[in-house]
C-alpha cells in the first residue's frame, strides 16, 4: 500500500510557465553551466504546449540533460539523493537508452516545476519508496528521446542517414564508413533540434539491458567517501551570517520577555538577537558563537494562547499516560478492511486468542541536522537551501510565507544526510521559516542550523499505536478469525491536523489491513484518538510497526494452534505463488526453516523467527536469528528475500535491505522517544540510542525478481525485521513480545 | 594561535575554547567534517591528531594548537588513507554519505596504530553511528584492509 498522502503539484504550484523558463534559464547559468556544452534549448513552446492540454511527462529533454563538450552528462533528477539510490538508478536507467555510460553521468536535484514532475502519480515527492518504480518508462524514454536527437545531430555530421546510424556508449557511429562522434561533440548541433515526439522512439528490449539489473557503482560514492560531498549544512554563501534558535520547551508557547538580552548581545562574536514564533534566535559570524549565545538565553515562554494553529503540545503529557489512555480507549473503531464474518467465525471458534500489543514513538534521528539557507537578492528573488523530499510543496509554502511569485524563488536541495521521512513539510519542523526571517531582518544571507537538541525537539514522531488482537482457531488449529483494531492517530491526518470523520488513515492500518493470508473472517480497524505530538511519516510509515503487532500475534496464533510459524505461514498463502516462492526461498536462504531453540557452534542457545511484509508495492520475507546475552536480546542473523517484481540496481537494493534492516533493528532493540511534562526525555543520542555497531547483524539478502509490477526498496526491507526478531526471542525464551523495543524486558534465557 | 591542519598553519581567531569542529569548518572552511550530536556520541566529526582520531565536536581549539591535525579533505595525501577510501569505494560502502568522512578517517586511525587489526580492534575502534546502516559494508571493507588473516578469524 502507498499511503503517503501529499497533494500533486498542480494544485499547490502556482503555474507561470512562462516566468518558470526565464527562471529556469538563469538557473542554469548560475548552477554552473559550462560554457559551450548542450543545454538543448528549450525546445518546446512552452504555451502552445500547454494550450494543446499537458505534454506527456518527463519528455522536456532539455530540461533534464545537459551533454558536456568533454562527454560528461549531467542529470536533473526529479528525487532527492538521500542514500537510497535514486541518482544512480536514473544515471543507470537514462543512460541504458540514451547509451551512456552511467559513469559519465553527474546528477542533480531538479529545481521545483511542473516539468519535472516524472512520476506517473502526477505529484512529485522522495518518499513512499516511489521513485524508480513511479518514473522507470518516463525515464527510459527521456533517455531514448535524447538519444533520437543525438542521432539525428549524427546524419548531419557524419552526412549519412539515420538508417545506418547506431550508437556506441557515448557515440554515434557509422559502421559502413567506419566514423563515429563523440556525444560532446554533438552537443552545438544537437541544440536546435526539436524534441521528438515521445512515441516515435523504441525502447529496448530488457534482454539488451547493458546497465539495468546490474551492480552499477553510486554515482556518489567516491565523494561521499572523501568529504567532498555537499549536504545544506554545507553550503556557504558570500557575505553569509550564522544562526542557532532556542524553541520554546513546548509547541505552541510562545516568547514573552528574554531576560538576559543585553548580556546574550555582549556574548563572543554576537551579531544580533531576534524574536521569532516560538522560538529566540541568535545571529553569530561564527555558528558556534550563535549556538553558545542561543542557549544562554533566558526566556519567559507564555503558553499557547486559545488562537493557536499548531498542535499544543500540554505542560502534562507524558507517553507513558497517553499509552494507557489509548489502551483504555473503547469502541469497535473504523473499519478499514472486513472480510467474512468475524463475529460469527470468533463466536464459532474452537479456541479464542486475546492479547493487546503496543508500539512507541520514534524519532528520525538521521545524522544531519536540519539547516536552512536564505538569501535574498537584490532583484528581489530570494534563494533558500533546504533538506527537503518534496519541492514543489515546499516551494508553494516559501511563495505563501514570503507573498513572492514562486518564479522569484530559487529552491535549492542539496543531498540529504540521512532522512527517512524527516523532510516532508511538517507544522513547525523545518528551518527555512526561521532562515528566511533572519536574513530579511539582518539584510544579510543567513544560515541558520538547528543544534542536535533542538532538533530533538522539534522533530515528528512516527505514531503509537495500541492494538487489541482477537482470534478464533478452528479444531485443526487453524485461524479462522483474526481482528485488530488500533487505537492510534495516522500520520497522515496528524499532519493534516483534522480527521474526515469516519475515515480510516490509510497509513494508520497499512500491515495490519491488506495481509494476504487467507484468513477467511477478518476485520481491520483505526479507533481514532488524537494524540498532541506532532506527527510524521517514519520509514515504511504504517508498516514499521503493523507488520510487528501483526505477525507477532500471527506467531501467537500458530502457538496455540500448536503449529509450527513457517508452516502455518506456507498453509495460510497456499495458492499464492508469489508469496510461497518468497517464503520457501528466505527458508532456503537460511540454510532451511529451524525455529530451535538450538545449540549453536559456539554454545549459545539460540532460535529463529520468520515474519513477511508487503509494504510499498514489494513483497519481504525475513528470518532473524537471536540469542540472549546478559539479559539482552543479540540479533546474530537477519535472512531476507525480497521481490519487488523488477529491479534497476541489485548492489543497491542489497544496501537499502541492509539499512532498512539496521533501522528495523534499531526500533525493536532500542528506540523510543518517551516525553515526561510535555517535554522529551532525550534531546541527543545519548538517551536516544540508535543501533551501534556492535548491535548489528549480518544480513544475507536474496532478491526474487519475480516480474510483478515493480515495488519499492528504500522501506519494503524494514517492516518483517522487528516481527521476525520479537518471534525468535518469543521462541528462545517462551515469553511473548508485544511491544518494542525489547530492552524493556528483562529476559534471562 | 597557529593550527597546523593538513599540512598548512594557519592562524586562528576564535576563541580558544570553540570546538575544533567549528573552527575547521566555518573558519577554515572545510566542511567534509560533520556536526551531528557535538557530543562525542556520534563520531560524524572524527578527525585524526596526531595519528589518533579524535572526536572533533568536544575538542577544545586551543588543546591541539601545535598538533598535526589531518581531516577527509587530506585523506588521500596519506598513503594508508588512500588504501581506505579505495576500500570504501569497492565496497560502495556509503549511503546518505553523511557519516562517512567520520568512518573513513576512524578506520584510518585504526590502520595507522595498527597495520593487521584483530576483530576485537576493529570492533572498539568502529563505533561511529550510522543511520543508513552501513555496518556490514564497512565492516567488510576494514576487514579487507586489515588483511586476509584477519577477515578469515571472522565471526560475530
Amino acid at each position: 500500500m502507498d499511503t503517503i498522502s501529499m497533494p500533486p503539484a498542480s494544485e499547490t504550484l502556482p503555474t507561470g510557465e512562462a516566468s518558470n523558463i526565464s527562471r529556469r534559464r538563469f538557473l542554469l547559468a548560475s548552477a554552473g553551466t559550462v560554457a559551450g556544452s548542450l543545454v538543448l534549448g528549450f525546445g518546446l513552446p512552452v504555451e502552445s504546449a500547454r494550450a494543446q492540454g499537458a505534454p506527456a511527462r518527463g519528455t522536456k529533454v532539455p530540461a533534464f540533460l545537459e551533454i558536456r563538450p568533454d562527454n560528461t552528462i549531467r542529470l536533473q533528477s526529479s528525487f532527492v539523493e538521500g542514500g537510497q539510490g535514486p541518482f544512480t538508478a536514473m544515471a543507470q536507467i537514462v543512460g541504458e537508452e540514451l547509451d551512456a555510460d552511467p559513469a559519465t553521468f553527474i546528477v542533480e536535484c531538479a529545481p521545483p516545476g511542473p516539468d519535472y514532475v516524472v512520476t506517473d502519480t502526477g505529484r512529485r515527492i522522495t518518499g513512499g519508496s516511489s521513485a524508480v518504480r513511479t518514473s522507470y518508462p518516463t525515464m527510459r524514454r527521456l533517455g531514448a528521446l535524447a538519444r533520437a536527437m543525438l542521432l539525428q545531430a549524427g546524419s548531419k555530421h557524419l552526412n549519412a542517414p539515420v538508417g545506418e546510424l547506431a550508437t556506441q556508449p557515448g557515440r554515434v557511429v557509422h559502421a559502413a564508413s567506419g566514423r563515429s562522434v563523440s556525444y560532446g561533440e554533438l552537443a552545438p548541433q544537437a541544440m536546435d533540434l526539436p524534441v521528438p515526439a515521445p512515441d516515435s522512439v523504441k525502447l529496448k528490449d530488457p534482454s539488451q539491458f547493458r546497465w539495468i539489473g546490474k551492480p552499477v557503482a553510486r554515482v556518489d560514492v567516491r565523494d561521499k567517501s572523501t568529504g567532498k560531498a555537499t549536504y545544506t549544512i554545507d553550503v556557504r554563501v558570500d557575505d553569509m551570517l550564522h544562526a542557532a534558535v532556542q524553541h520554546a520547551p513546548r509547541l505552541g508557547m510562545t516568547l514573552g520577555a528574554i531576560r538576559n538580552e543585553e548580556q546574550v548581545k555582549a556574548m563572543h562574536g554576537v551579531h544580533s538577537v531576534h524574536r521569532l514564533p516560538g522560538a529566540v534566535a541568535v545571529v553569530a559570524e561564527r555558528w558556534w558563537d550563535a549556538r553558545r549565545a542561543a542557549e544562554a538565553v533566558q526566556a519567559d515562554w507564555k503558553e499557547a494562547g486559545a488562537d493557536s494553529t499548531l498542535r499544543v503540545m500540554p505542560a502534562d503529557f507524558s507517553t507513558e499516560a497517553f499509552r494507557e489512555q489509548l489502551a483504555k480507549a473503547s469502541g469497535a473503531g473504523d473499519e478499514a478492511e472486513s472480510k467474512g464474518d468475524f463475529a460469527a467465525a470468533l463466536k464459532g471458534a474452537h479456541t479464542v486468542v486475546e492479547a493487546v500489543y503496543h508500539s512507541q514513538y520514534l524519532k528520525h534521528a538521521q545524522l544531519e541536522p536540519p539547516s536552512a539557507v536564505a538569501r535574498f537578492n537584490p532583484d528581489g528573488t530570494l534563494d533558500v537551501w533546504v533538506p527537503n523530499q518534496a519541492q514543489d510543496i515546499f516551494l508553494a509554502d516559501i511563495a505563501e510565507r514570503t507573498g513572492l511569485a514562486p518564479s522569484k524563488i530559487n529552491l535549492h536541495t542539496p543531498l540529504l544526510g540521512g532522512f527517512f521521512g524527516r523532510h516532508f513539510l511538517y507544522p513547525a519542523a523545518s528551518p527555512y521559516p526561521q532562515a528566511i526571517q533572519l536574513a530579511k531582518e539582518v539584510g544579510r544571507p543567513i544560515k541558520l542550523i538547528w543544534s542536535r537538541e533542538e532538533e530533538f525537539l522539534r522533530d515528528v514522531a512516527r505514531p503509537m499505536a495500541v492494538v487489541r488482537f482477537r482470534g478464533g482457531l478452528d479444531a485443526d488449529g487453524m485461524p479462522v478469525a483474526i481482528e485488530a483494531v488500533s487505537a492510534t492517530e495516522g500520520p497522515t491526518e496528524g499532519i493534516a491536523n483534522k480527521r474526515n470523520a469516519g475515515n480510516v488513515d490509510p497509513a494508520a492500518v497499512e500491515g495490519l489491513a491488506g495481509k494476504s493470508y487467507a484468513i477467511p473472517n477478518r476485520r481491520i480497524a483505526q479507533l481514532y484518538v488524537k494524540t498532541p505530538m506532532v506527527l510524521g511519516y517514519w520509514r515504511s510509515v504504517g508498516n514499521s510497526m503493523n507488520d510487528f503487532f501483526y505477525e507477532t500475534f500471527l506467531d501467537e496464533l500458530a502457538d496455540k494452534g500448536k503449529q509450527d510459524p513457517y508452516d502455518l505461514r506456507m498453509r495460510l498463502l497456499q495458492g499464492n505463488e508469489r508469496l510461497t516462492t518468497l517464503l520457501r526461498a528466505v527458508g532456503e536462504l537460511s540454510g532451511g526453516w529451524k525455529r530451535g531453540p538450538f545449540v549453536a557452534e559456539d554454545g549459545t542457545r539460540r532460535a529463529r523467527g520468520v515474519a513477511m511484509a508487503s509494504p510499498f508495492g514489494s513483497q519481504a520475507a525475513v528470518i532473524a536469528e537471536v540469542s540472549i546475552e546478559n539479559g539482552r536480546v543479540k540479533v546474530h542473523d537477519i535472512w531476507q528475500a525480497i521481490d519487488p517484481g523488477s529491479i534497476v540496481n541489485p548492489a543497491i537494493v542489497e544496501a537499502q535491505v541492509n539499512g532498512a534492516s539496521a533501522l528495523g533493528l534499531s526500533q525493536v532493540l532500542l528506540e523510543e522517544a518517551v516525553y515526561k511534562d510535555g517535554v522529551p526525555a532525550a534531546r541527543n543520542y545519548d538517551m536516544y540510542p540508535i543501533l551501534p555497531p556492535s548491535r548489528m547483524a549480518r544480513v544475507h539478502v536474496r532478491i526474487v525478481e519475480s516480474g510483478a509490477k515493480m515495488g519499492g526498496i528504500g522501506e519494503p526491507p524494514l517492516p518483517a525485521v522487528p516481527p521476525a526478531v520479537a518471534n525468535a526471542v518469543a521462541a528462545l525464551t517462551g515469553q511473548r513480545v508485544r511491544s518494542m523495543p525489547l530492552s524493556h524486558y528483562d529476559f534471562n534465557a | 594561535m597557529d593550527l597546523q591542519v593538513n599540512d598548512e598553519t594557519h592562524e586562528i581567531r576564535s576563541d580558544a575554547d570553540t570546538p575544533l569542529l567549528w573552527v575547521i569548518r566555518d573558519e577554515l572552511g572545510l566542511t567534509g567534517t560533520k556536526y551531528g550530536c557535538g557530543l562525542a556520541q556520534c563520531g560524524a566529526c572524527s578527525v585524526i591528531v596526531d595519528g589518533v582520531v579524535r572526536r572533533s565536536c568536544v575538542t577544545p581549539v586551543d588543546g591541539v594548537a601545535g598538533k598535526k591535525i589531518t581531516t577527509i579533505e587530506a585523506i588521500e595525501a596519506d598513503e594508508i588513507g588512500k588504501r581506505v577510501v579505495a576500500a570504501w569505494i569497492k565496497h560502495q560502502v556509503p549511503q546518505c554519505g553523511y557519516c562517512q568522512s567520520g568512518q573513513v578517517m576512524a578506520a584510518t586511525a585504526l590502520l595507522k596504530q595498527t597495520s593487521h587489526p584483530t576483530d576485537q580492534e576493529i570492533e572498539a575502534a568502529m563505533i561511529n553511528l550510522c543511520r543508513c546502516g552501513t555496518y556490514n559494508a564497512i565492516r567488510a571493507a576494514v576487514h579487507d584492509l586489515a588483511g586476509a588473516e584477519a577477515g578469515a578469524k571472522k565471526e560475530a
